[in-house]
């Protein structure tokens, strides 16, 4: 028995480097909340050990530092990057500068958000533009949290990378200031995952183009009658 | 008094020996951080650098900068850094009152334009002119100012003068200004505190009267000697912070093991200062050690990172107490129950799509 579906292009559309990032960048954020949440909100172990018997909270911010370092290399290396991938890669996508993009914008708006239009003809096999935007935030969330860390490490670190942070504690007034926002900006990341991992299910479900395996295997599928010619 | 004299004169007259003279300058030379190859430029500078005349400014304060002072560990300090410091000017302690003071001040200041050093204790009103705080009938504005114009360089003790502390806090009627806000142009070392640690203060002192310059400062004009670390980085309880033996409440037993403060507010690890190794009293305690968290006296803002017996503010300062937690899981349920209320108009309203999808797809139907 012959069963013929409809007709699906193929895309590469998310090169290595970039799932790479991703997965890392991923791994980092859970990391970076859980123990983040932890140093807010030591829980009560009762023990009835001495102090230099036990090291559990300094293994948690250990865990926080190093996952820090490799989230601050990540992005480093996907901005990099943002200049030299495919074009569903590249910087431009993340800077909602043009007219298309805000045209994408409001049709994006309104089939997936409000659901008001049933179907619609894809403007890019890649982001759309609202998630761009989205990654447009949490990158910016990702420079506050990056200075704002570093800046509080900074006073015991002797490397480097987090003295080139110092300058945020006197701009914001001091270290509780700082610690505070940090702790806050917490909650973006929280917020965003979860809005993050709803959508991406919300187009496997309702799309089936392969939204979730593409950040795995890279591929993204789209019917011949969806894309926009 | 043409001839100014040098420290060592001045102590010789009081009667302190060579040897006295020598333990003094190698405890303050430590005190300041100063490797051991400095104790003789210090001692030497000593010997014969003449002293430079000071005048001690009081504004918006409480005394509790001079107060600490005058408590330093060692009696030299008092006796001679500020008793013969050749205050030529301080509120509190001069002999003279009312013309003669000012008399005094303004003599000190003609004779001695450029070369005197300002220490000014109190921040500065300057909401409706300045008429918050008046000496002699003069604003601390204008006297400040007018003073800082002649001044080699300018000494801020304690928070006000460093940030405004009790005075400076929301909603600040006066408008309490520090210092470095409203002069510029001329060294300044901030050395915050409520008050500042005596040590602290009388080693500051020294390093410019025994070298002329201010010692090596921080981003904030603070003293790095003493300043540069945390609290928290220093306290003998930290063990016990990475350790995670945390005192839940005041009277429980992890309070009386000693164990750390951190989660009943202590703000040692945002506090820059030297309490911790320096301590108070002569070295006998200080806030931590006696069992009470750090309120981060010697930072900007303190007051309004209510409450204090939490580490981390709340989100609207002093007015609630609810924080970046409870502001953080509330954002988080609201978008849980909109990601819901998506999730089931989406099997609604696309139902007929993802129908069709799974209809097309061969072994569909």
């Amino acid at each position: 028995m012959e069963q013929k579906g409809p007709s699906r292009v193929t895309f590469y559309v998310w090169q290595l480097p970039v799932r790479l990032f991703h997965w890392i960048n991923a791994l980092c954020i859970v990391l970076l909340i859980i123990t983040g949440y932890l140093i807010g909100n030591p829980v009560a172990l009762q023990n009835s050990q001495e102090a230099h018997m036990g090291h559990w909270f300094g293994t948690v911010r250990l865990i926080h530092f190093a996952a820090a370092y490799v989230f601050l290399f990540a992005w480093i290396y996907r901005i990099i990057y943002a200049f030299m991938g495919n074009q569903y890669a590249r910087w431009t996508n993340y800077l909602p500068l043009s007219q298309k993009q805000w045209d994408e914008f409001k049709d994006v708006i309104a089939i997936d958000i409000f659901m008001m239009v049933e179907e619609r003809k894809i403007h890019s096999p890649g982001h759309n533009s609202v998630a761009c935007l989205s990654y447009l935030f949490l990158g910016l969330a990702s420079v506050f949290q990056i200075a704002s860390g570093f800046g509080l490490l900074a006073p015991m670190s002797e490397w480097w990378i987090a003295d080139l942070f110092t300058w945020i504690v006197p701009m914001m007034d001091g270290d509780t200031n700082v610690r505070f926002w940090h702790h806050l900006m917490m909650w973006f990341f929280v917020i965003f995952t979860m809005v993050h991992v709803y959508i991406v299910a919300f187009h496997d479900y309702v799309e089936a183009r392969g939204t979730t395996s593409s950040m795995i295997g890279g591929w993204k599928f789209v019917e011949e009658k969806d894309l926009q010619k | 008094m043409e001839e100014r004299q040098t420290f060592w004169d001045k102590m010789q007259e009081k009667g302190y020996t060579r040897r006295d003279f020598l333990k003094f300058c190698a405890w303050i030379g430590a005190a300041s951080g100063l490797q051991a190859s400095s104790i003789g430029s210090l001692v030497h500078a000593m010997e014969t650098k003449p002293r430079p005349p000071v005048l001690w400014f009081h504004f918006q304060e409480c005394t509790c900068c001079s107060e600490s002072f005058v408590r330093s560990s060692h009696p030299i300090v008092a006796d001679v850094v500020l008793d013969h410091i050749s205050l030529d000017y301080t509120e509190t302690l001069q002999a003279a009152a009312g013309h003669q003071a000012e008399e005094a001040r303004r003599h000190t200041m003609e004779k001695y334009k450029g070369q005197y050093l300002m220490l000014v204790e109190g921040s500065i009103p300057t909401a409706a002119n300045g008429v918050y705080c008046c000496i002699g009938g003069h604003t601390a504005l204008d006297i400040v100012k007018e003073a800082a114009a002649g001044a080699a360089a300018i000494v801020a003790w304690g928070n006000c003068a460093y940030a405004g502390c009790v005075q400076g806090a929301k909603p600040n009627p006066t408008q309490a200004t520090p210092i470095r806000d409203i002069i510029k142009g001329k060294p300044i070392v901030n050395v915050p505190g409520c008050p500042p640690i005596p040590e602290v203060m009388a080693g500051t002192i020294v390093h410019y009267l025994a070298f002329g310059r201010l010692p090596q400062l921080d981003s904030q004009g603070r003293p790095k000697a003493f300043y540069s670390r945390r609290v928290h980085d220093t306290c003998y309880r930290r063990p016990n912070y990475d350790a995670g033996l945390f005192v839940e409440t005041f009277d429980d037993e992890n309070a009386r093991k000693g164990y750390c403060l951190y989660k009943v507010g202590c703000r040692g690890p945002v506090t820059y200062n030297a309490c911790a190794v320096t301590k108070w009293n002569e070295a006998t305690s200080f806030p931590i050690q006696s069992g009470h968290g750090c309120i981060g006296c010697s930072e900007a803002g303190n007051w309004d990172n209510a409450p204090l017996y939490e580490h981390l503010p709340g989100v609207l300062g002093y007015t609630s107490e609810t924080d970046a937690d409870t502001v953080g899981m509330v954002a988080a349920g609201i978008t849980t129950a909109a990601l819901g209320v998506h999730a089931l108009t989406a099997n609604a309203r696309k139902r007929k799509q993802i129908r069709k999808q799974i209809e097309e797809s061969p072994g569909g139907k």
